[in-house]
C-alpha cells in the first residue's frame, strides 16, 4: 500500500466476525477448549477467550481467569502451521489410473496471530513456497494479527527480532487496549483496508497511539529477562558439535517429537504409501515427521541418528545454524512453544546459552 | 493366482485382538474377498487345511503345548505375524516373569495341581522367526488392515515407530501432561491407536509398548508419573 492511513478503533470484534464471514471467510480464531487456548471455527466473539490468559513455563501450561483481555494469552499450542500445512494430505491417488487430488484451500481467516507467528508464516513462505498446494493454502488466508501483549516466561521473540509488534505479513493488525477497552486497528493490506473501512469505527487520537505503544515497551520489558544475544549463535551452535552438553540434554530428552510438531517453522514430512484392500485403488499421503522419530532418517532398516543425543542436536543445530545456510535465516521465531509442550521441561533457551 | 490363504491361532491371550478382525464390520467383506479364510476359530468352527499364506497369532507362549504349537503354526505358514501385546511382548500374564508363577497358582486356583504351566510367559518371537509384530492390547483396526493389505501386496506395512505424542498433535490434542499435569505414558509409548485415551483428556498407559527410543528413566523421573504407579503398587 502507498499510503498509511492513520490506526482506526473498534468497539467491538462481532462485526469484524461477521464481515469476513460475509466476505467468504471461515473464521478461525482462539477459543477455551480443554483447558487450553486453541484455534477453531468461530461464529461470534463471545466464543473467544474474553477474560482468560495463561502461565506458562518449561513443560507447563495453565489457563486461568485474569482481567478483561480478549488476547490477553501467549503462543497456544496451535499457529497457522495447521492451516498452511496441514498434518496429513493425499499428494496422490490411483485407481485404474492416477488421480490428481484436488486442493484443499477453503478462504480462511485467521484472528488472533502474533507477530511470532507472521515471521513463522513468512519463514515458511521461502521453505515451502515452491508447493503449489502450499502456495493455495496460503492465498486463502486472510491474516488478522494481534499485537502481543502478554508473552509468557518462555517468549523470546525480542531475541530474535520477530515481536512483539505486528509489523509486517497481515491483513489487518489490532492492539488491544484498556479503560475503556477498545481494539486500535490498522491496515496491512488493500483489502485489509476494504474490510476496515466498512466496519463500524472512530478515529484514533494521539493517546491511543501512545497507548499501543505502551502495549509494546510493556511485554517487549516482560522478555528482557530471557533476552539473549543472537550475534555468533550459528557458528557457536556449529562449532559445538561435539560438545558433551548433547549428551547432557539427550539424558532428559523423551525424543517423543513434540517440540517439533507444535514448532510453527518445523516443516519436515515422511511419505506413506498406502493401498486398498478391495480394488487395487492406492493412495500416497504425506504426513507430518519430525527428526526425533526413528524412521526419519532411516536408511537400510536402520537409523541414521540412532541417538537421543545425535537427533536434539541435529533439531537445534538445524533451527539456529544450518537454517541460516539454506534459507538465509533462523528457523526459530522465538514463540517459546517447543520450551512450553516439551514434557521433560527442556528450555532452547538455556541449552542455547550452555553450548556457547 | 490362487487366493492366498489366512489363518488366525491363539494362544494364552483374551481375545480382543482376534476380535479386532471381526470387528472390521465395513472392511470384513473386502478382506473375505482377497483371502480365504481358513483356519479362525473364533469366527467359524470351520478348520481348512494348511499350508497357509498368512498366519496371524495372538497370544503368549504359557504352556508345553503352545511351545509345540507355534513350531506347527510356522511350519505351515508362509509369513507368520504376532497380533498384540501378548504375542509380540508375553502380555500381562508375562508379570509371572518377575515373581514365582506356582506362588500365583496357589493363590488363584483352587486346585493348583490341575495346572500345567511355563515358568515364563514368552513372546512368539522367542520361539521361532517372525515376519512382523502389529503392536497393541488391543491391535488397532486400521494397522490391521494396513499390515493385511501390505502382506497381499507383497510390500512393507506402514507402521510408524513414532511415539504417541506424534498421533495427539495430528489429531489436535492438548498435551494432558503439560496442560492438565496428568501423567501420561505417550512420550514413551509407540503410536498406534490414535492417540485415544489423551482425546478423552486421559494418560496414555502405554497399550501399544515401548517406543524403541523410549527414555523411561527420564519420563518415571518427571513430577506424578512415577507417584501414580507407586500408588497403585500400594494400594495392591
Amino acid at each position: 500500500m502507498d499510503k498509511q492511513p492513520n490506526p482506526v478503533l473498534l468497539d467491538a470484534l462481532d462485526p469484524l466476525i461477521t464481515a469476513l464471514r460475509i466476505g467468504g471467510f471461515r473464521v478461525v480464531g482462539p477459543t477455551v477448549r480443554d483447558g487450553v487456548i486453541r484455534f477453531a471455527e468461530l461464529s461470534s466473539a463471545a466464543e473467544s477467550p474474553t477474560g482468560w490468559t495463561d502461565a506458562q513455563e518449561p513443560g507447563r501450561y495453565r489457563l486461568r481467569q485474569e482481567g478483561e483481555l480478549v488476547f490477553g494469552y501467549a503462543a497456544s499450542p496451535d499457529s497457522a502451521k495447521r492451516y498452511t500445512h496441514p498434518p496429513r494430505t493425499t499428494l496422490f491417488r490411483w485407481d485404474k489410473g492416477p488421480i490428481e487430488p484436488e486442493i484443499d484451500a477453503p478462504p480462511t481467516a485467521l484472528i488472533g496471530l502474533r507477530a511470532c507467528d507472521l515471521a513463522a508464516l513468512a519463514v515458511q513462505d521461502r521453505v515451502l513456497g515452491g508447493s503449489a498446494a502450499y502456495r493455495a493454502r496460503r492465498a486463502a488466508l486472510f491474516l488478522v494479527a494481534v499485537d502481543c501483549a502478554t508473552p509468557s516466561a518462555v517468549c523470546f521473540c525480542t531475541s530474535m527480532g520477530t515481536g512483539p509488534k505486528a509489523e509486517a505479513g497481515f491483513d489487518l493488525a489490532l492492539t488491544e487496549l484498556s479503560e475503556p477497552h477498545r481494539f486500535l486497528a490498522r491496515a496491512g493490506s488493500e483489502r485489509g483496508a476494504e474490510i476496515l473501512a466498512a466496519l463500524p469505527h472512530r478515529a484514533s487520537a494521539p493517546a491511543d497511539l501512545a497507548a499501543a505503544a505502551d502495549v509494546t515497551r510493556t511485554a517487549t520489558a516482560r522478555m528482557e529477562p530471557r533476552r539473549f544475544e543472537l550475534d555468533g549463535v550459528k557458528e557457536q551452535v556449529a562449532a559445538a558439535r561435539t560438545s558433551p552438553v548433547w549428551e547432557e540434554i539427550a539424558s532428559r530428552c523423551l525424543t517423543c517429537a513434540n517440540c517439533t510438531i507444535v514448532c510453527p517453522t518445523c516443516f519436515c514430512t515422511t511419505v506413506e504409501d498406502g493401498t486398498d484392500l478391495s480394488d487395487g485403488a492406492a493412495e500416497r499421503v504425506e504426513r507430518w515427521d519430525s527428526c526425533f522419530t526413528f524412521g526419519f532418517t532411516e536408511l537400510g532398516g536402520e537409523p541414521v541418528r540412532a541417538s537421543g543425543a545425535a537427533r536434539y542436536r541435529q533439531w537445534l543445530s538445524h533451527k539456529f545454524s544450518t537454517w541460516v545456510d539454506q534459507f538465509g535465516e533462523y528457523g526459530c521465531v522465538g514463540c517459546g512453544r517447543c520450551v512450553t509442550w516439551c514434557p521433560a521441561g527442556i528450555d532452547l533457551v538455556e541449552e542455547l546459552e550452555r553450548l556457547r | 493366482m490362487s487366493v492366498p490363504k489366512l489363518a488366525v491361532w491363539k494362544l494364552a491371550s483374551c481375545d480382543g485382538c482376534q476380535l479386532t478382525l471381526l470387528d472390521c464390520e465395513d472392511e470384513l467383506l473386502s478382506v473375505a474377498a482377497k483371502v480365504e479364510i481358513a483356519y479362525f476359530l473364533e469366527a467359524s468352527s470351520f478348520k481348512g487345511r494348511g499350508p497357509y499364506d498368512l498366519s496371524l497369532i495372538e497370544g503368549s507362549v504359557t504352556t508345553e503345548e503352545d511351545l509345540h504349537r507355534v513350531q506347527h503354526i510356522r511350519r505351515v505358514s508362509k509369513h507368520v505375524v504376532t497380533i498384540g501385546a501378548c504375542a509380540t511382548a508375553g502380555g500381562i500374564q508375562a508379570l509371572r516373569n518377575f515373581a514365582d508363577v506356582r506362588e500365583f497358582i496357589s493363590v488363584v486356583y483352587a486346585r493348583p495341581d490341575y495346572i500345567a504351566t511355563l515358568e515364563h510367559s514368552t513372546p512368539v518371537s522367542a520361539h521361532v522367526a517372525v515376519d512382523f509384530e502389529l503392536r497393541g492390547c488391543p491391535i488397532d483396526k486400521r494397522q490391521l488392515l494396513e499390515v493385511l493389505s501390505a502382506f497381499l501386496a507383497g510390500r512393507r506395512p506402514v507402521i510408524p515407530e513414532e511415539s504417541v505424542c506424534v498421533e495427539c498433535k495430528e489429531r489436535g490434542n492438548p498435551c494432558v501432561m503439560v496442560a492438565h499435569g496428568t501423567p501420561c505414558l505417550g512420550p514413551v509409548t509407540q503410536a498406534g491407536c490414535g492417540a485415544l485415551c489423551p482425546a478423552f483428556n486421559r494418560g496414555c498407559f502405554g497399550c501399544f509398548g515401548p517406543l524403541r527410543s523410549a527414555n523411561a528413566a527420564t519420563l518415571a523421573g518427571l513430577p506424578g508419573v512415577t507417584r501414580t504407579f507407586s500408588d497403585f503398587q500400594e494400594a495392591r
